[in-house]
């Protein structure tokens, strides 16, 4: 196997005087979908902050695509940025444009395309994410729920991100509508074959996109696999967690 | 990572390797115009292509003009990307325009002044109507966020006001005594200073500073609790925006800025007194016993009446915009600006009717 996408080695990370992880390790392969998974304030958000390099731990390294975030090289970072995708909590959208310029906005800062080609880009972008052309003339303070939801996939999805981390994906949607939006986040790792790393509460989400699951307590990573092998493991976090779904 | 390859023989055109976006931003320079001038081609083989992504696809898709070459050689994973593209609604979409005509414009900001004065006079008679139920029920009166609102726009603006109050007092007694000097007319500095500071600088200075100071901070205060759906979320619980967001806010400064304007001349008048101290040599004790013949305590009551005036209008116009925000971070900015220029001017056009109205009282005779 080659590099794995990401590689975080002796991680310790506090808030104040509260240590939230104890030397903790985290792999992922290429192509893997895992599901961060945790009691709240066992530090998933902080783990997924620290992966994007909005947060840097107190000790230890992260690596993504085999190299160091914190790089002093600029240019060495924005490299690396440009290959991950994020979808926050909220949709994050920039809500002073509207959803075509939100979403032509990353093609755009890349100074290498034209206007024609980030077009057709954006319209394809919108397609994959199932929402209509027409949309892309509406503001962030127009959309649903669900369609923020969806137009910030787009936007995390429109450089052809290798690796797309997502913050409770599912938050915030109704059970249709999060089902729905399940089955597209899937649809679309099967066909692009992009890695992905998600947060989440919902063990709905982890069936639905038949992942492998990481449980976080402990200040580490308790266990990370194949959700029928995690299940089986005697943990009060996990017993917790899964409850009755370990049949 | 494999750079893009193009290839082009007698068979027609090959393309082989990895065709992403980053890797066609890595590739050398030539490759994009190389692959745009085979329009005419219609022999392709894509067969050794490993990996391509909407971007490469869109690329080659223009190339072909938008519709499928006739010998097309293609493994399955790299067709389904093209027929995605391939499937796109060819039709443009209107997209929303940030600029805007200077007629269109105009219009607009007719519209917007009307639009706000309507709204100012119905914030206003809110308040009328909230203040008589109020004393009707006197156990509804904020008076916590009416002393907080005291405290913050009025108590800690003191420091402030008092600084620029004390340097405008020396600038304006240093500069007016250069010239009085020369006619032999020091006496008169003590009529200058008086009446202009306590009539006209002190209230308007104030009035400047208070409104970039607590006017836009609670415009953006009022608009975030509107982004953030605060204030829906006290209509849901009873409690009324206007009696406990808006009114203890108008009525703070109303009550504060005389107060403030007190304090704010009083510096000045020091300021000004210890220039002239400098500069003509009159004594603290002369410049202050002058000071009540040759300014008529009507300009006091002048001064602090547009003090009040003054604040109520910034808070009002700061409370009107705050309420109208838009949820985004536009809309926000812009309401603060609007908010404290708005004031601003308003507060200098009242002032100047209020010199046309009391053009006959406070002058010495």
């Amino acid at each position: 196997m080659g590099t794995p996408v990401i590689d975080m080695q002796g991680i310790w990370s506090q808030y104040r005087d509260v240590v939230i992880h104890k030397d903790l390790s985290f792999r992922v392969e290429a192509g893997q979908v895992i599901a961060l998974v945790g009691g709240s304030g066992s530090g998933k958000t902080t783990l997924l902050r620290e992966i994007l390099g909005l947060l840097k731990p107190v000790r230890g390294q992260v690596r993504l695509f085999g190299t160091d975030l914190h790089d002093p090289d600029p240019i060495q970072q924005r490299d690396v940025r440009r290959r991950l995708g994020m979808l926050f909590q909220q949709g994050a959208l920039f809500s002073a444009l509207s959803v075509y310029d939100n979403i032509a906005f990353p093609l755009r800062e890349l100074r290498f395309l034209d206007e024609d080609w980030i077009y057709e880009l954006v319209l394809l972008k919108l397609a994959m994410v199932e929402l209509e052309p027409e949309d892309a003339g509406l503001m962030p303070a127009e959309l649903s729920g669900g369609m923020v939801k969806r137009v910030a996939l787009a936007r995390a999805l429109s450089l052809e991100p290798e690796l797309l981390l997502l913050d409770e994906p599912t938050a915030g949607l109704d059970p249709v509508r999060s089902q729905n939006f399940v089955a597209l986040i899937r649809n679309l790792q099967k066909s692009l074959g992009f890695t992905v790393v998600l947060v989440t509460h919902d063990i709905d989400t982890i069936y639905g996109l038949n992942s492998h699951v990481a449980v976080l307590a402990e200040q580490r990573i308790l266990v990370q696999g194949p959700l029928d092998e995690v299940v089986q493991v005697d943990h009060p976090v996990i017993r917790q967690f899964f409850g009755d779904h370990r049949s | 990572m494999n750079a893009p390859i193009l290839v082009q023989d007698a068979n027609g055109v090959s393309l082989a390797g990895e065709w992403t976006l980053r890797s066609l931003m890595g590739a050398e320079a030539g490759l994009r115009g190389r692959l745009e001038s085979l329009e005419q081609q219609e022999n392709w083989n894509l067969g050794a292509v490993s990996r391509l992504d909407s971007a490469a696809a869109v690329l080659i898709w223009r190339v072909w003009g938008q519709h499928w070459p006739a010998h097309l050689e293609v493994g399955d994973t790299v067709r389904s990307t093209l027929e995605r593209v391939a499937s796109l609604p060819r039709k443009k979409v209107a997209l929303p325009s940030y600029h805007q005509s200077f007629l269109l414009g105009l219009g607009r900001l007719v519209l917007a002044v009307l639009h706000n004065l309507v709204g100012v006079i119905e914030l206003y008679g809110r308040l009328v109507l909230d203040l008589l139920f109020l004393c009707r029920h006197p156990r509804d009166i904020p008076w916590k966020e009416f002393s907080a609102n005291i405290y913050k726009s009025g108590a800690q603006a003191l420091s402030v006001s008092a600084l620029v109050g004390f340097l405008i007092g020396i600038t304006i007694s240093y500069l007016s005594a250069l010239q009085l000097k020369a006619y032999g007319a020091d006496l008169f500095i003590v009529n200058i200073l008086g009446i202009s500071i306590i009539r006209e600088l002190g209230p308007v200075l104030v009035a400047v500073l208070v409104a970039g100071r607590s006017g836009s901070a609670m415009t953006a205060q009022i608009g975030v609790m509107r982004v953030t759906e605060e204030i829906d979320a006290l209509m849901t619980l009873g409690v009324s925006r206007t009696i406990r967001v808006v009114l203890p806010k108008v009525a703070a400064l109303t009550v504060s800025m005389p107060l403030l304007v007190l304090w704010s001349s009083a510096s000045a008048l020091l300021g000004g007194a210890m220039a002239a101290y400098l500069q003509l040599d009159f004594s603290f004790y002369y410049f202050f016993s002058m000071l009540p013949k040759a300014v008529p305590i009507a300009n006091l009551w002048i001064g602090l009446a547009k003090g009040s005036v003054f604040g109520f209008l910034i808070a009002l116009l700061a409370c009107h915009f705050g309420l109208h925000v838009r949820p985004n971070t536009e809309s926000l900015s812009m309401r603060t600006t609007a908010s404290v220029v708005t004031a601003i001017t308003l507060v200098i056009i009242v002032d100047a009717i209020f010199a046309i109205f009391t053009r006959n009282i406070g002058m010495p005779s």
